[in-house]
């Protein structure tokens, strides 16, 4: 027991925190060790951010006490938790993307560091820890990977006792997540503790000594999650059993919905991905998945799958139609659907509230009446159906799109989709960013929609899930395709060869 | 007409001064443009500082009390314009445009006493040997601290920008308040520091148009200067260098039509008039096509209002 008070780091004792009458964060108590990884597991809203926020000093709760290397710890900003001993890699990062690498880790600093001596330790953090980065490069220019190397690198640089990371790996691709749990646990093996936020059961399994588990603001308890499945871990996170959903059966096979042949489509920008000899077909009732690590291809497929790039070198033969011409709204009135990755922005629009982004995808124009007139009474019932069928968390249909957590977008937009009835669905990273249960309900909803009798086109960089409801695979190398294969017929080590580009 | 009458040396000379109160006005504006806020009420303080400047000027017979005195008119005009849109979060461009037209207002009823007075001279300091040299000397080394001051500035904002890190903390805010604000920097009051420097500039540019440049007091004296110094803020893509090269360029196309109607060329005064503002277009224009970076330079939270989110 003794033992135990002096190892602790950071404790924090009974936190409230209320928005509102909406409580955030009801009797917290938790308490990290030193040189651990500590999970902080819960669902999309379950307030681990609030939290993290308060621990960090950007929020200060209404009730309740921390300590921190056996001291009082009340910070009132950022810069008192950063001068204390505590640093954050947020989830969307908190960098500046018209500044250089090296300048957002100077401004994250609090003490002035000559430019020689930053360019050194900066160095050596990178090179100790597997940190690369190119300093001199925009922030703008480089991947999710690249710019969370920079946050860590500004979060290490003040050599934090206790780091915290918000969901680090939602960007990543498996590669780069890989490389991220050696820096932790080499990090942690040297004395640092890191608060580790996620709703990735399997990640958690594999990276962290001690879970606690949040569920609608309350601590649920505290489980080693070496000891337990992931399923376990993920029952006690939603508080219900958890359902896997079933690959759709085969019912139609014998109608093809989509053939897609392309021989080289140029990308747009010099950072593009060059499709080539691709050649696909998808089935009434079938899911087809294609997979890959991030930027080999994924954005350029889908945008020319969409229509958001035509291009002579493409045939995309529709029901016996021939549709590479056909720009994306055409596309949608003859029965396709899309849900593109990037959620605001490109699925839906920031400024607008969710009536008025269920109306702009509506292509058989059902929430139109005479004149031009919105029929608003048909577009809130088709908007709070969506709402609820896929449990949105938002404070109803006149809420604005921005105003909605990511993951709660991506189930509004998926389900915006599915309601049109599409005979062809595209999406692309459908379940990213989404809690466990909302993603088996989005998972299944996708199936249900196949089982009806759609076609759909899964693009994901989550292997599992595309292995747990497609009914082909397919992967995406440098802006190839490999051939569609039975699920059931690949071997998990031939997909690290198909992914790693060796075999083809 | 007889081009030779016109003096290159003396002509860049009053192209500078010509110039002086649009660098001072921009360079105001552009380190409030980086913080993130778009005040469209350059004018209106110009104004402000320019009537301030004279009367205090005319009153105690100083024309650098006069400028200190156009700098804190600008600056405190710049206050109330902050408070609108920082703390009471209103639109910055419809307050913006509101100040302007208050500022242009408050001068002219302030400063009706005092039209048609001549102001109090100041002093040319000629830099010692260097103002000897022949032409150089005479465009460059013999004008009044102002000048002076106003090119140190674009040096010093330069390297406030670029090189030290209060200049990134604004950037860093102008491009992102919600990072900065993640961050631990306090949006609000960075931005309330830049916008009083920007009217303190605004108002020094002014009140050098009724001190030096005129000098005397008339109403809608700055004649949209204001907005000129706006736009090549603009154009020069948020970089001082640019900033003085464009100033210069319309203060040198207007000093050479001022001189080219004296001499009597047989072009329609209206079109010389114009002449000026085409150009600066056309200058700066050229400028924000070329391929550089540094056309990304509009910060990103230009315009936009910050709002703490929890």
């Amino acid at each position: 027991m003794n033992n135990k008070i002096e190892n602790t780091l950071f404790q924090c004792r009974a936190i409230n925190k209320e928005f509102g009458n909406v409580r955030a964060n009801n009797d917290i108590s938790i308490n990290v060790r030193s040189s651990q990884i500590h999970a902080l597991l819960g669902e999309n809203g379950a307030g681990k951010s609030t939290l993290v926020k308060i621990i960090y000093g950007l929020l200060q709760p209404d009730s309740g006490s921390m300590t921190f290397l056996n001291e009082e710890y009340s910070p009132k900003s950022p810069k008192d938790a950063r001068a204390l001993g505590v640093g954050m890699v947020f989830q969307h990062f908190s960098l500046f993307e018209p500044l250089t690498a090296f300048e957002n880790i100077l401004v994250g600093l609090d003490k002035e560091l000559g430019e020689k001596e930053l360019h050194a330790s900066v160095i050596m953090l990178s090179e100790s820890y597997g940190l690369e980065v190119n300093l001199s490069s925009f922030i703008g220019d480089l991947s999710a990977g690249e710019r969370q190397r920079v946050e860590i690198i500004r979060a290490l640089i003040q050599k934090p006792k206790l780091l915290i990371m918000d969901e680090p790996t939602s960007v990543l691709t498996p590669f780069e997540c890989e490389s991220l749990f050696k820096t932790l646990k080499k990090l942690a093996s040297e004395g640092t503790s890191i608060l580790y936020i996620s709703h990735k059961l399997k990640e958690i399994a594999d990276l962290c000594d001690t879970a606690s588990v949040l569920r609608k603001g309350a601590i649920v308890g505290e489980y080693d999650p070496k000891k337990m499945t992931p399923r376990e871990l993920g029952e006690i996170m939603v508080g219900q059993s958890l359902f896997e959903p079933k690959r759709p059966v085969a019912a139609n096979r014998s109608n093809k919905v989509l053939s897609v042949k392309i021989n080289e489509v140029k990308p747009d920008t010099q950072f593009g991905v060059t499709l080539k000899n691709i050649d696909l077909a998808v089935y009434q009732s079938e899911i087809l998945g294609i997979g890959g690590v991030a930027g080999n291809g994924q954005e350029e497929l889908m945008q020319v799958l969409t229509g958001e790039k035509k291009d002579r070198n493409v045939s995309i033969k529709y029901m016996d139609n021939d549709i590479e011409m056909l720009n994306p709204r055409e596309r949608r009135e003859i029965g396709l659907a899309f849900a593109p990755e990037e959620r605001l922005g490109h699925a839906a629009v920031g400024n607008l509230n969710l009536l008025e982004n269920s109306l702009i995808t509506d292509p058989k124009k059902r929430f139109q009446m005479k004149m031009g007139f919105i029929d608003f009474s048909e577009l809130n019932e088709y908007t709070n159906e969506i709402i609820e069928k896929f449990n949105v968390k938002t404070t109803g249909v006149s809420a604005l799109a921005s105003s909605l957590s990511g993951g709660n977008l991506q189930k509004f937009v998926v389900g915006r989709e599915i309601g049109q009835k599409p005979s062809l669905f595209i999406v692309n990273q459908p379940t990213w960013g989404v809690d466990a249960l909302s993603a088996a309900n989005i998972r299944q909803a996708i199936v249900d929609i196949a089982n009806t009798g759609a076609a759909i086109i899964l693009i994901s960089q989550d292997l599992d899930e595309i292995l747990e409801i497609s009914n082909k695979v397919a992967f995406l190398t440098n802006g190839n395709l490999s051939i569609p294969t039975n699920t059931m017929d690949i071997k998990t080590d031939e997909i690290g060869a198909i992914m790693g580009g060796i075999s083809d | 007409m007889d081009l030779s009458e016109i003096n290159f040396a003396v002509l860049v000379a009053s192209l500078i001064v010509a110039s002086t109160p649009l660098v001072l006005a921009a360079l105001g504006e552009l380190i409030v443009e980086k913080s993130g806020v778009l005040n469209l009420g350059v004018e209106g303080m110009m104004i402000i500082g320019a009537v301030a400047g004279f009367i205090v000027g005319v009153e105690t017979g100083s024309a650098y009390i006069g400028m200190m005195a156009a700098a804190m008119a600008g600056a405190l005009l710049s206050l109330l314009f902050a408070f609108i849109i920082l703390i009471m979060q209103a639109n910055q461009v419809a307050s913006g445009l509101a100040l302007t037209i208050f500022g242009l207002g408050i001068a002219a009823l302030m400063g009706h006493p005092y039209t048609g007075i001549k102001s109090p001279q100041i002093s040319t300091i000629s830099i010692p040997f260097i103002s000897e040299i022949p032409v150089l000397g005479t465009m460059f080394f013999q004008h009044d601290l102002i000048v002076y001051l106003s090119l140190i500035s674009v040096l010093v904002i330069w390297y406030f920008l670029n090189r030290m890190r209060a200049g990134l903390i604004v950037r860093s805010v102008g491009e992102d308040h919600d990072v900065a604000h993640s961050l631990g920097y306090r949006v609000v009051t960075i931005r309330f520091l830049a916008i009083t420097f920007g009217g303190a500039m605004a108002g020094v540019g002014g009140g050098y148009l009724s001190l030096v440049r005129v000098p005397q007091w008339t109403e809608g004296m700055t004649a949209g200067a204001g907005w000129i110094a706006l736009a090549l803020v603009v154009f020069s893509g948020w970089r001082p260098f640019r900033l003085l090269i464009g100033a210069y360029i319309f203060g040198g196309i207007t000093i050479l039509q001022l001189n080219l109607q004296a001499i009597g060329v047989n072009i329609n005064i209206a079109l010389l008039s114009m002449a000026p503002y085409l150009a600066t277009i056309l200058a700066l224009v050229v400028i924000s096509m070329s391929r550089f970076r540094g056309n990304r330079g509009a910060p990103g939270c230009l315009g936009r209002s910050f709002v703490k989110i929890t």
